[in-house]
């Protein structure tokens, strides 16, 4: 029988395969000779066989079948059978497969080989995909490994300690031993990897920290000689001395010295000394510089040593390496919250950095930028921001937009400048801006009284110009349906105000109601817009024409409004006006702890006088009146304020103790209205049971969107809650 | 380290060793899609991105990539010194490496790497005695052979 074909030989023939079929045809058929290889246990080829598998794996072909045969391999007493087992093994076999617990007992003889190289395999194998299981076995093996004097096998043996300790932190104590005199080696090798050790014991064990705080002048020292010995071409990189080593020191530094004032001082000579002296003209010197400057700002530095360390990065920004620059803006983030002043000095060059080409860079910079606004930097920055927002990817402009918005929130030096950023936001980047802007601008625009004329012109230009990005129309139209008549009557004191009829401003709001380009959500708006200004405007049969078409269209949420409007227009035509009325000035309420942003409306229903809503003290009765014309949805936590006016059924509702705490006792009762049994009755009782006053009692009612009142629309966005002040 | 991958600049795979446990189907998958995504990259962008949760350092040599996923807290500017290290290695090997000698020796390509890096980590840092191991063992792979034979 002819020998199996040598790898190489293999890897040449697949290689002149000119089709994806014909290479499957050629591995097929190797498969096959190997399949029958194996079946007959051959041992001679076995090798070659299972590395042509490890080929055709590679390049993305099924090799489970060789799984057993790698095991073979292993217990073989052959190196060139061991190095492409244990190669194999850790190929084709994972902790998922039973299989590779079959490994345990040759991995177990092979720690125990009297060849080094042996035991090395045995190691490496272990230490890069060993399960859980299997650690548990050999622990002690590496344990005892751990304590020889040959390096090659103890570096070897730490790093496998390393992984034995992340498999199962529970045998993290058993190495303690071991370690004891881990530093005191001269080779580098077993230096590095146990430091690495040491580190994950650290990282791991708070117990662990606090007992290898002890070793810090000891690295100390071990990073002193590497700065200051002389040329070692052994571990040399450029003119410095094993940098690998000097980073993981610094890193294990960093780890110890952290909330410890004592090793913070221990160690505050040397890395001042390693900040200044490191050569910095290659890559190698600034890895070791970041990680110094890392672990600067992360333990109890003097004030000295973290201006430098900031300096530092100040000077890797301006690096032409682009790497060094995003390494840089990565680290400034992190410390920008402690150190905020001495990374404002730095702020131009962090501006520029919106500019550069690499797209992980502008995002850095962009967060960065974002967390140095305040209020003095505010007009520079926001056009250096809204210039970004023009040019930046569109992945960009979501986050882009929220920053802009929170931080002109924060900081706006006027209404007006904040009235016209948010006005270029929407322009520029209009269709990506959140969902919840839109309410939080409507809100923003109504507390600035003053600048209703202004605002609503601006949008009416915008929305001359461009009306495919919705949050902006949909703004637009609102402001429209509230200030309509200001922008008719050419109020605008800011600028010049434009000459605009009604019909134009209805032309424009019904453009945007048949439009492909406007969403539902968008249509509502507008139709509302349009119903407000049947009370602002004096074209009433224009307005009630386009309300009635709408009574049959296709949107049921649209129908359903035209339908109602209408409804106002027949038969309530005298509570119209007062339903339309102008929005009152909203009070923005925030609640601490988990963010909520919850809006509070006064005054849902303006047919109500405020002055009875307040006067709930003492035990007043209020009556409000309540049309449904629609079953609500059944109420849900019974006791509970939310959903009040759910199960407004058309049958008797008993009467409910909606509240009663600390004295405050709240009863409704319900009853159906004579004259029209649709109409349903909710009365009111407050009483105070205490001895003192209650004061400061805020009634509000809040309504759910079942019942879609026009003037409640912006409700219907909202996140509703009832707000009692105490 | 998480893993490391090298791939030609027509996204064939060279050479992958992981360092954390998956699937054969989740490694293809991460493979196929990081593979990509590199791929994609303007050659004047930086080498670092991040990528799902893990930050991705990469390094064009000729017509290989070398890509590495590091954890966050492992520093991306050692990664790539790590990176231009075995690419020290595998060319003192092999004598001035190109592609080729890592497609037709990819087994070898594994052991220096094996020898550089153990659990994503690296376990020597001098060049002289990594390569002295390789050398070491590699005799060994011979005298095996003959003594049997």
């Amino acid at each position: 029988m002819p020998a199996p074909i040598r790898l190489r030989e293999l890897i040449r023939t697949i290689r002149t395969a000119r089709t994806q079929a014909e290479e499957r045809e050629m591995i097929q058929k190797e498969c096959a000779a190997i399949r029958s290889s194996f079946r007959e246990e051959d041992n001679t080829y076995r090798c070659r066989n299972v590395a042509k598998l490890l080929y055709m794996h590679m390049l993305g072909y099924p090799a489970h079948f060789g799984q057993l045969e790698c095991l073979k391999l292993i217990a073989s007493q052959k190196f060139t059978d061991k190095r492409i087992g244990y190669l194999g093994a850790m190929l084709l076999l994972d902790e998922r497969q039973d299989v590779h617990l079959l490994m345990t007992n040759c991995i177990k003889n092979d720690l125990n080989h009297s060849t080094q190289y042996v035991q090395g395999l045995a190691l490496c194998t272990l230490g890069c995909m060993g399960s859980s299981e299997m650690c548990r076995d050999l622990a002690g093996e590496v344990e005892k490994l751990l304590k020889t004097s040959n390096s090659y096998l103890r570096k070897k043996a730490a790093l496998c300690a390393v992984h034995v300790i992340r498999k199962v932190p529970e045998l993290m104590e058993m190495f303690l031993p071991a370690t004891k005199n881990l530093l005191s080696e001269k080779n580098h090798g077993v230096l590095h990897t146990s430091v690495v050790l040491l580190t994950e014991m650290c990282e791991r064990s708070p117990d662990m920290l606090s007992h290898f705080r002890k070793l810090v002048p000891q690295l100390v020292r071990i990073l002193k000689n590497l700065i200051m010995s002389g040329y070692s071409p052994e571990h040399d990189v450029s003119g410095i001395s094993d940098p690998f080593l000097q980073v993981r020191i610094l890193r294990l530094l960093r780890i110890l010295g952290k909330g410890d004032d004592d090793s913070s001082e221990a160690m505050n000579d040397i890395l001042a000394q390693v900040a200044t002296n490191t050569e910095t003209s290659k890559n190698v010197g600034n890895a070791i510089l970041y990680e110094t400057v890392l672990t600067i700002m992360d333990i109890k530095s003097e004030s000295g040593l973290r201006v430098l360390a900031i300096n530092i990065l100040g000077r890797f920004l301006l690096n032409n390496d682009k790497n060094i620059r995003y390494v840089a803006l990565t680290s400034l983030l992190k410390t920008v919250q402690t150190d905020h002043n001495a990374v404002q000095r730095h702020r131009s060059t962090i501006v520029d950095c919106l500019k550069d080409l690499d797209v992980s860079i502008k995002r850095r910079a962009m967060e960065l930028s974002f967390a140095l606004v305040n209020g003095n930097n505010i007009r520079g920055m926001m056009k250096e921001l809204l210039y970004f927002l023009d040019s930046c990817d569109p992945d960009f402009k979501a986050d882009c937009a929220s920053g802009i918005f929170l931080a002109a929130e924060k900081y706006a030096p006027s209404k007006r400048w904040h009235i016209d950023t948010i006005m270029r936001v929407l322009t520029t980047a209009g269709s990506y801006v959140r969902d919840d802007s839109v309410p939080n601008l409507i809100q923003l625009i109504t507390n600035s009284v003053e600048m209703h004329a202004y605002t609503v012109q601006r949008l009416y230009k915008a929305l001359l110009d461009d009306i495919s990005q919705q949050p902006l129309v949909q703004v637009a139209s609102w402001c429209i349906g509230e200030y309509g008549d200001l922008l008719v009557s050419g109020q605008c004191e800011e600028e010049e105000p434009i000459q605009v009829s009604e019909d134009e401003v209805l032309d424009v709001l019904e453009g945007l109601l048949v439009s492909n380009l406007s969403t539902p959500v968008t249509r509502g708006y507008s139709l509302t817009a349009i119903m407000k200004l049947s009370t602002r405007f004096s074209s009433l049969n224009r307005i009630k024409k386009v309300v009635s078409i709408y009574g049959s269209s296709i949107d049921v949420e649209l129908q359903q409004r035209a339908v109602e409007y209408n409804a106002l227009f027949k038969k309530y035509d005298h509570m119209r006006p007062a339903l339309l009325e102008r929005m009152p000035i909203m009070e923005k309420t925030i609640f601490s702890g988990d963010g909520i942003f919850t809006v509070c409306l006064w005054s849902v229903f303006p047919v109500l006088q405020a002055n009875d809503l307040l006067d709930l003290l003492g035990g007043n009765d209020v009556v409000p009146i309540i049309q449904t014309t629609v079953p609500t949805k059944p109420a849900s936590a019974g006791g509970e304020l939310l959903d009040l006016l759910g199960d407004l059924s058309l049958t008797v509702i008993p009467p409910m103790t909606a509240y009663n705490k600390n004295g405050l006792i709240i009863e409704f009762t319900f009853e159906r209205s004579n004259p029209n049994p649709n109409i349903a009755v909710i009365t009111i009782h407050a009483t105070n049971s205490t001895e003192a006053d209650m004061t400061e009692f805020v009634f509000q009612a809040a309504v759910p969107k079942v019942c879609s009142f026009p003037s409640c629309i912006l409700i219907n966005l909202l996140f509703m809650s009832w707000c009692i002040g105490t | 380290m998480q893993f490391m991958l090298l791939f030609s600049r027509q996204g064939k795979l060279r050479l992958q060793k992981w360092y954390v446990p998956l699937s054969d189907k989740e490694k293809k998958k991460i493979t196929r899609e990081l593979v990509q995504t590199v791929l994609a990259r303007k050659p004047k962008m930086c080498s670092f991105l991040e990528w799902r949760d893990l930050k991705i350092v990469y390094k064009r040599y000729a017509s290989l990539y070398f890509c590495c996923a590091i954890e966050d807290q492992d520093n991306e500017l050692i990664t790539l010194e790590i990176i231009h290290r075995y690419v020290e290695l595998l060319d003192k090997y092999f004598g001035s490496v190109c592609e080729l000698d890592i497609i037709f020796n990819f087994e070898k390509a594994y052991f220096i790497l094996d020898e550089f890096l153990l659990g994503g980590e690296a376990q020597e840092t001098s060049k002289k005695n990594v390569l002295k191991a390789i050398e070491q063992a590699d005799l060994l792979q011979e005298v095996r052979a003959l003594a049997t034979a």
